[in-house]
């Protein structure tokens, strides 16, 4: 079925940014955003200088920056002056325990104060940052503190005991643990009592514009996690993109409800509402639907940045769980994660008066690339249209060269390069990094179209990559901690389609001889995953096979399996050695 | 049914959706997902399961009322009019 266009009214379009978006698209110029920054003298930029810093100096340091509240109910506000001095004092612990600028420092907890002060401080010191996920599991968290040499590591005890206490001293690069709280497990330095003692005061370190900020870890479909390294330039358009594709103003109410274990969380859920001088909104607990509902009325929040998996479960509860509630504050809502399906963006504007405005963008595109904006009329289910200083097309491969497809051709979502959130690198991956570019484009690995409108439609991915509750999870990554379960001789791992989370996580095991299907083999399969990787990442399901299909060169045929699956033609099996059985 | 019963069936379903949780070391107490590290996708296939074994459906508002299993059992013991 087709899904009428929400058309905006004049009102709508005359309150947005950019009312005629197509037209500041077309006279764009990157200083435009970058006069939304100060800088710094000599021509230096540091993130943690324009989220907070400037604020301060430009005498806004009485206005809240960050609303925490805690899992039970606990509130506690940080102005932005606070915000810059437990940030300096962060700053001033790391070069305490010896750090330099260029070390990296990790974090790996829930929705803490500190680890928003952690983030920030790191930056303030001239070191880069690396957010890990607090739900993985210890094997995840090693290797990605393997690739990027963490030096150090902040967490709570709890994780540290649970995850990372085993093997810690098996990390040679890793100098310092610092534990959230006033005590910490042996060989950590408790953060309470080492903040306390600290200066309160920091220069904010002069870092270069393409001085290494931060690095995220995306999965590959082979081989390990690849870490794309982000650099302190990239808030250039965390500025545009917050200020265009988010409305965000200063003052504005904001919630972004993703964790800043992704990039979402990160990019939208600390640096642009900050730039922007917004109050930023962080609930420390999971979804809960009156909790959600709750926080959006009484917190008066004006622009919410969420994820499809969190509207489908409230679409789940109804309309009437809605309806008790006042939402008349909201003036933006966008969506980002993985498409947002029609139905979820209809539900949104029947609940709550107004669409849900989808947009896209990767953990190596650093910010928003292409969205629905405020005064855009939304086509239910597509992405919108390129942003200001964007430019985006739709490829196809030929003979090494590409070749751009015409409106509603499917093929591959690229990006011209050199907008400045680009990744500079997937670190020590020269060679996966140059395979991204290809004849000056930048590829994405999204299949998707462009309407005769110039609207973006996205339509599966290129590869084996998997997309479940938003998070980008590698098959290989997987695979490697299923086979290391006595049971498991082989095992290809593929995402299935699930009308809450996009895909689930679904694992093909053969077994090796001695071991016999049963219930029981399942579930301890399945746990042994769990344990090793954490439930985001692990299989939801485990079945058995005799044998995987396989190449002629060994390769598992995730393809064929997924095809199977949901009963679509299973393509070219020229290359199929072993059959599955 | 009684609490013991409906105290097996719950743990039975839990561990079928989280293996990775021992149910012999498993306290009462114990939060799904803040000490037992369930996700929110754990969560909707565990009401799910809940509702299947024995015929009660969870509301999504009432989610909080299963956080432990301890309350898990009283919430169930209720609705089965127990």
């Amino acid at each position: 079925m087709t899904w009428a266009t929400i058309r905006k009214d004049a009102a709508t379009r005359a309150r947005a940014v950019l009312p005629d978006p197509d037209a500041t698209r077309a006279g764009f110029d990157w200083d435009e955003a970058r006069a939304m920054l100060d800088g710094m003298p000599d021509g230096a930029l540091n993130i943690a200088h324009e989220a907070v810093d400037r604020h301060v100096a430009a005498g806004h340091g009485g206005q809240v920056a960050m609303r925490w509240m805690g899992k039970s109910g606990e509130r506690r506000d940080f102005s932005y002056a606070d915000l810059a001095e437990a940030t300096a004092r962060f700053a001033n612990v790391l070069k305490a325990q010896g750090l330099e600028r260029g070390d990296r420092v990790y974090g790996l907890m829930g929705r803490e104060p500190e680890l928003y002060i952690a983030a920030l401080g790191t930056l303030k010191a001239g070191m880069t940052f690396s957010p890990l996920f607090s739900a993985f599991g210890p094997e995840p968290i090693r290797t990605r503190m393997e690739i990027a040499e963490a030096n150090v590591l902040v967490t709570t005890a709890g994780l540290y005991r649970r995850k990372i206490a085993d093997w810690a001293a098996e990390i040679p690069s890793l100098k310092c643990v610092l534990v959230v709280g006033d005590e910490a497990p042996e060989g950590c330095v408790a953060l309470g009592p080492a903040m306390a003692a600290a200066d309160p005061r920091f220069d904010v370190v002069h870092t270069a514009p393409e001085e290494t900020a931060l690095i995220h870890f995306t999965s590959g479909t082979t081989g390990r996690p690849k870490g794309a390294v982000h650099v302190h330039g990239a808030v250039v358009n965390h500025a545009m993109t917050g200020r265009y594709a988010l409305e965000l103003v200063p003052g504005t109410k904001f919630w972004c409800t993703a964790d800043p274990g992704w990039v979402t969380g990160t990019s939208y859920g600390i640096i642009a509402p900050l730039v922007h001088r917004c109050t930023m909104i962080v609930d420390e607990a999971e979804f809960d639907l009156d909790r959600w509902y709750t926080i959006l009325q009484d917190e008066k929040v004006e622009v919410w940045y969420t994820a499809p998996t969190a509207i489908r479960m409230m679409m789940r509860a109804g309309k009437a769980a809605a309806e008790p509630y006042d939402f008349g504050n909201l003036r933006f809502m966008a969506s980002v994660g993985e498409p947002l399906n029609p139905e979820a963006v209809v539900w949104g504007n029947e609940v709550f008066g107004q669409p849900f405005h989808d947009n896209w963008w990767q953990t190596e595109t650093g910010g928003i690339m292409i969205a629905n904006t405020l005064a855009m009329d939304i086509k239910p289910g597509s992405m919108g249209k390129p942003l200001p200083g964007i430019s985006a097309g739709i490829v196809e491969r030929e003979d090494g060269t590409l070749r751009e497809l015409k409106p509603g051709e499917i093929g591959e979502l690229a990006l011209r390069p050199g907008w400045p959130s680009m990744m500079r690198a997937y670190l020590h991956e020269e060679a996966r990094y140059q395979k991204a570019f290809v004849d000056g484009w930048y590829l994405s690995g999204d299949l998707a179209m462009c309407d005769e409108d110039g609207y973006f439609w996205f339509v599966g991915r290129a590869d084996d990559l998997i997309k479940t509750s938003g998070h980008l999870i590698g098959p290989f990554e997987v695979e490697s901690a299923l086979i290391e379960h006595e049971a498991v001789a082989e095992a290809a791992v593929i995402g299935i389609p699930d009308e809450t989370a996009g895909e689930v996580v679904k694992a093909y095991v053969a077994l090796n001889p001695g071991f016999e299907p049963s219930e029981e083999l399942e579930k301890s399969i399945r746990g042994h995953a769990r344990k090793k990787l954490g439930p985001a990442v692990a299989p939801r399901e485990v079945v058995f096979r005799q044998t995987l299909p396989k190449t002629r060169s060994g390769k598992i045929m995730r393809r064929l399996l997924k095809a199977r699956e949901l009963g679509l033609p299973e393509g070219d099996i020229s290359t199929l050695e072993t059959d599955e059985k | 049914m009684t609490p013991d019963d409906i105290r097996k069936a719950f743990l039975e379903e839990l561990v079928s959706i989280a293996p990775d949780i021992d149910p012999d070391t498993l306290e009462g107490d114990e939060h799904l997902q803040d000490d037992l590290e369930l996700d929110s996708m754990d969560i909707l296939n565990l009401v799910t399961a809940l509702h299947k074994r024995l015929g009660v459906s969870i509301a999504e508002e009432d989610y909080p009322r299963i956080e432990t299993p301890d309350k898990a059992v009283a919430y169930l013991a209720q609705r089965l009019g127990g």
